[in-house]
């Protein structure tokens, strides 16, 4: 197998799985905080704002870990340093 | 396919790029300034005032609200500083409502180039409140042994600011921009409204971190 085809098989390969395993945590852990977040909404309804308030910044927090396997991925497909070196030998 | 907006280029000369990340940027500025001016000319102290200096109060009065809640005494002091950031991004992502309009904040440039401004204001305003030494001393402050690793979170946190909001806005564009090839009309939509709703967030969550950053940095004198 030529170094084409591997760096290809390889890069399309792991984005697949970057952004498939990446988004199982946040996920979860969305999935946590929000619940949490209603429980204690359902206790105490007058802290409301401040709690959704903390609520959006959490998820925030989190979501930016999904957002990083993103980027990885895009990388690996859109801007993938390895496939433009091997397509710019060949080209030669 | 772009990933970002800092490809296209409009006009070069030398080793100067003119792309479309800067005009845009550019625009914008000018939007927010000409339009505050404007607003600002004469401004009444009756009851009855007019709908734009409402807002804007509105605007200014919630921005202080939010930095006071995080902790910060004066909040005068940073309003300028926060209220702009909250401000720049908000309506950057804001506008991706207008067809053809490509957010500044999806470029990594325009990303980093806030997150370095947060990280260069930070110590500065640690050191306004507190003094040299005493900023310098916080980075001591639970045992010396954490001085490197405050170091370290320093600079990671600059970073995770910058890539995420990049990460955001440009998945948002990025998804839009694959869907519309596929199905066109009404899952667009859906997604463009998702996009607003990020975009706001993410503008509310780049200021509340640098608040919450600037904050923790001039606790030095409450502690020392």
């Amino acid at each position: 197998m030529d170094s084409i085809t591997l760096i290809a098989m390889a890069s399309i390969v792991t984005a697949g799985l970057t952004i498939a395993i990446g988004g199982i945590g946040p996920g979860l852990g969305e999935g946590r905080a929000v619940a949490s977040a209603l429980s204690s909404l359902a206790q105490q309804p007058d802290a409301a704002t401040t709690i959704t308030r903390t609520l959006f910044v959490g998820l925030a927090m989190i979501e930016s870990i999904a957002i990083y396997c993103f980027v990885v991925s895009m990388i690996l497909i859109f801007a993938n340093p390895f496939w433009d070196h091997v397509i710019a030998q060949v080209a030669k | 396919m772009h990933l970002s907006s800092d490809e296209l280029i409009l006009w070069q000369h030398g080793f100067f790029k003119l792309n479309v990340t800067i005009v845009t940027t550019w625009v914008l500025m000018l939007v927010m300034v000409v339009g505050a001016k404007l607003v600002t000319r004469n401004l009444e102290h009756r009851v009855d005032i007019s709908r734009w200096q409402s807002l804007l109060e509105v605007i200014v009065v919630t921005l202080r609200k939010q930095i006071e809640e995080v902790g910060l005494r004066h909040p005068e002091t940073y309003l300028g500083f926060l209220g702009t950031l909250f401000l720049f991004i908000a309506l950057s992502n804001f506008c991706t409502i207008l067809p053809g309009y490509k957010p500044p904040t999806g470029s990594l440039s325009t990303t980093a180039a806030l997150a370095l401004s947060v990280f260069v204001a930070v110590p500065l305003f640690g050191i306004a409140e507190s003094g040299l030494g005493a900023y310098l001393r916080s980075y001591t402050k639970p045992t010396f042994i954490m001085l490197p690793f405050n170091i370290i979170s320093e600079l990671s946190r600059t970073l995770a600011m910058a890539i995420r909001l990049f990460g955001n806005i440009m998945s948002g564009t990025m998804i839009l921009a694959i869907l519309l090839t596929i199905m066109p009309f009404i899952f667009p939509i859906v997604m463009t409204l998702l996009g607003l709703l990020t975009g706001m967030v993410q503008a509310y969550i780049f200021s509340i971190l640098a608040t919450v950053y600037i904050a923790a940095a001039t606790r030095a004198r409450e502690e020392a």
